[in-house]
């Protein structure tokens, strides 16, 4: 293909192995990213077939779906049946030789948390998981995507997937965020424009004033809910932001590799009339913080809304939103500030870096939740969860009332112990609110970390910019 | 993975929209290193109470569907996370075809590697295969893969896109890894280049 490209069209071009005549492409693999839930049935179909990993160096494993997030998990995890993943995990990881960080070691974390972090993301690169959130590594300006396990095992044994190309979306956030808006904002409201299925078939690229204004740490958070959207992959264009976050990374080139891999990741950004089969704008200053009411993480309001009727909806999702309202125990109406919580969360893929960690903090600093509340924090990484510890942001959650946990995807999806109960409400700052999702009957309100910080303290939802 | 060519069989109606991967099997059935034995977990939060007993109202504990091997469903169906447990739950379950206005793209992925077929039809097909799954077990489904065609009961038949490379596995139950494996010189060739243009891979 000539002429101008997406950032998304020279990814793409620079890891076609092969192609067929009906365009069914065989896409090289530069980075896969492995965990205990969504590979073990791969490597058992490896050796099944007696095959290898091809590349166990571009290969990185590390448990986080279904590890406890309290002390001497390293020595015995209760649940059996996470155990036994975790350790075929330990197993075929050094079966196989790949890169592993068990959870004895510090840098173990969440896997979208750890790949950026050791450098193993990389512009330019394409990188899958068997998890929808990889997505989150867009932020680099990489090709980063969800696979199902018949593809882990795909990718295992061949360093490729037989892929079709997606369309171009573009998203665009013109101008500057307001105070109190976050990336997190910004990514639901995109959402509550387009619905869960507006990004299906297509690879978006963020871009615009208000994208390049956010930190690494905010870009990923946009990138990683793609998926709600219906995308598979988001990807921002790297800029000097990117470039710094990743120099001196353990993984990340070094030298004169530096300097050509840095050469060739400034060629990566969509040329000037590129073709986009979609487009979306979005102004940043109409952005504000929001949260979400029902069941879908398209159901998104600013938090100065109200609660909304069935009926303001059309189709199929008529009954939707009245099974939504149900779930949810509200009344349309109701002021969403109005809404009374029991729980906060704070982690997991989407929020549980360094800088959601200080937004929330910052809100919490010299206060405490409301009594009877549980709040957890629940670190990205070890190695976040250290940080936070040296800038004095753990004593500041401990102080105000919330438990300290160690890193992993925790309540986010709630396999492991930290679940909520039937008819518990919780603000959280994951990313998906389906029903059961953080425990059978628990009620999701999905937030930024500042949100959610202010909504401890008060005992409701809270407009985080009252207390700023 | 097993050939599909034609099924004739109960459809069960599904109208919810964006029905979402932890709808279809719940996080705490993910903890299997296996993937047999999930259907009896499928949808197991809508069709079960805390205690393990049915609810008589999802439709698939409702007498004329309780052996559906088709699901006719509401838009954006398989949202959410990338678990094949679902597939493999609704293959287990017995379900060897799914028919929406759309399907999210992963799901979508993970079905043609087990032997399911979703088939993307316009709303007024699918809400006439609603309809016509509404009528319960007498009205059978009929999907023809070969032909690409679904045909309800009433005889109306709708033709529908597939992709020839997915067709041709499907048909033929054949092992992506084993084809990709035939191309394992291309792999190779693209590896070498990539030593050299981009070695910090």
């Amino acid at each position: 293909m000539s002429g101008p490209k997406t950032i998304y069209d020279k990814i793409w071009d620079a890891h076609v192995a092969h192609e067929d005549a009906d365009g069914t492409c065989l896409l090289y693999i530069d980075r896969h990213l492995v965990h205990e839930v969504t590979s073990p049935q791969a490597f058992e179909g490896l050796r099944m077939t007696g095959r290898k990993v091809r590349a166990p160096e571009k290969t990185i494993a590390v448990p986080d779906h279904n590890v406890p997030t309290t002390p001497g998990r390293d020595k015995h995890i209760d649940n059996e049946e996470s155990r036994i993943q975790v350790e075929a995990l330990d197993k075929n990881a050094r079966d196989f030789g790949i890169n592993y960080y068990p959870v004895s070691d510090i840098r173990q974390g969440i896997v979208h948390i750890v790949g950026p972090e050791q450098g193993w993301t990389l512009p330019g690169m394409t990188v899958v998981c068997g998890d929808s959130h990889t997505a989150t590594h867009g932020a680099f300006g990489a090709l980063a995507h969800g696979i199902g396990t018949s593809e882990v095992e795909h990718v295992l044994a061949t360093q490729t997937l037989i892929q079709k190309k997606s369309k171009n979306m573009k998203v665009e956030i013109t101008g500057k965020l307001r105070p109190g808006v976050t990336a997190k904002d910004i990514t639901l409201s995109v959402i509550g424009a387009t619905g869960t299925a507006g990004g299906t078939g297509y690879v978006i690229e963020y871009c615009g004033e208000a994208i390049r204004d956010l930190s690494m740490e905010g870009r990923m958070t946009v990138c990683n809910m793609a998926i709600e959207g219906g995308a598979r992959a988001g990807l921002i264009a790297p800029d000097e932001k990117t470039f710094a976050y990743v120099m001196g990374r353990p993984h990340a080139p070094k030298g004169a590799q530096w300097e050509a891999a840095l050469s060739w990741w400034k060629t990566l950004y969509t040329d000037e009339g590129a073709h986009f089969d979609k487009v979306v704008v979005l102004k940043g200053e109409d952005i504000a913080p929001v949260v979400t009411w029902g069941t879908s993480p398209e159901d998104v309001l600013p938090i100065t809304g109200v609660v909304p009727a069935a009926s303001d909806f059309r189709g199929g999702k008529v009954e939707a939103a009245q099974r939504s309202l149900d779930y949810m125990g509200l009344t349309p109406g109701q002021k969403l500030s109005d809404i009374k919580i029991d729980t906060v969360f704070i982690g997991s893929c989407t929020n549980g870096r360094i800088e959601d960690l200080r937004a929330a903090a910052a809100i919490l600093k010299g206060k405490k939740i409301k009594e009877g509340m549980r709040a957890m924090v629940v670190p990205g990484s070890g190695l976040v969860r250290a940080q936070a510890e040296e800038e004095g942001l753990a004593q500041i959650f401990i102080d105000a009332g919330f438990e300290w946990r160690l890193a992993g995807c925790s309540m986010c999806l709630a396999m492991n112990p930290d679940q909520l109960s039937p008819g518990e409400r919780c603000a959280a700052t994951s990313n998906r609110n389906f029903e059961g999702r953080q425990g059978r009957g628990g009620r999701t309100h999905l937030m930024s970390p500042a949100m959610a910080a202010a909504a401890a303290v008060t005992g409701h939802l809270t407009d985080v910019r009252e207390m700023m | 993975m097993e050939k599909f060519t034609t099924l004739t069989g109960i459809a069960a109606p599904m109208p919810l929209v964006n029905i979402d991967t932890d709808m279809i099997i719940p996080k705490q059935f993910l903890k299997t290193i296996k993937r047999s034995g999930l259907g009896k977990n499928l949808f197991d939060e809508m069709r079960f109470t805390q205690d393990g007993k049915e609810i008589p109202d999802f439709v698939l504990n409702q007498p004329a569907y309780r052996k559906a091997e088709i699901l006719v469903a509401g838009d954006n169906f398989g949202c959410g996370s990338s678990r094949e447990h679902a597939p493999w739950a609704l293959l287990d379950f017995g379900i060897r075809c799914v028919i929406s206005t759309s399907f999210a793209d992963i799901f979508f992925s993970n079905c043609f590697k087990n032997g399911i077929l979703p088939i993307v039809l316009p709303q007024e097909a699918v809400d006439h295969l609603m309809d016509d799954a509404r009528k319960g077990a007498n009205a059978r489904i009929t999907v023809d893969l070969e032909s690409q065609t679904v045909t309800a009961s009433d005889g109306q038949t709708y033709g529908f896109n597939v992709d020839p490379f997915k067709k041709h596995c499907l048909l033929n139950g054949l092992d992506d890894i084993g084809l990709t494996m035939e191309k394992a010189d291309s792999i190779e060739k693209f590896e070498k280049t990539l030593a050299q243009s981009r070695p910090w891979v």
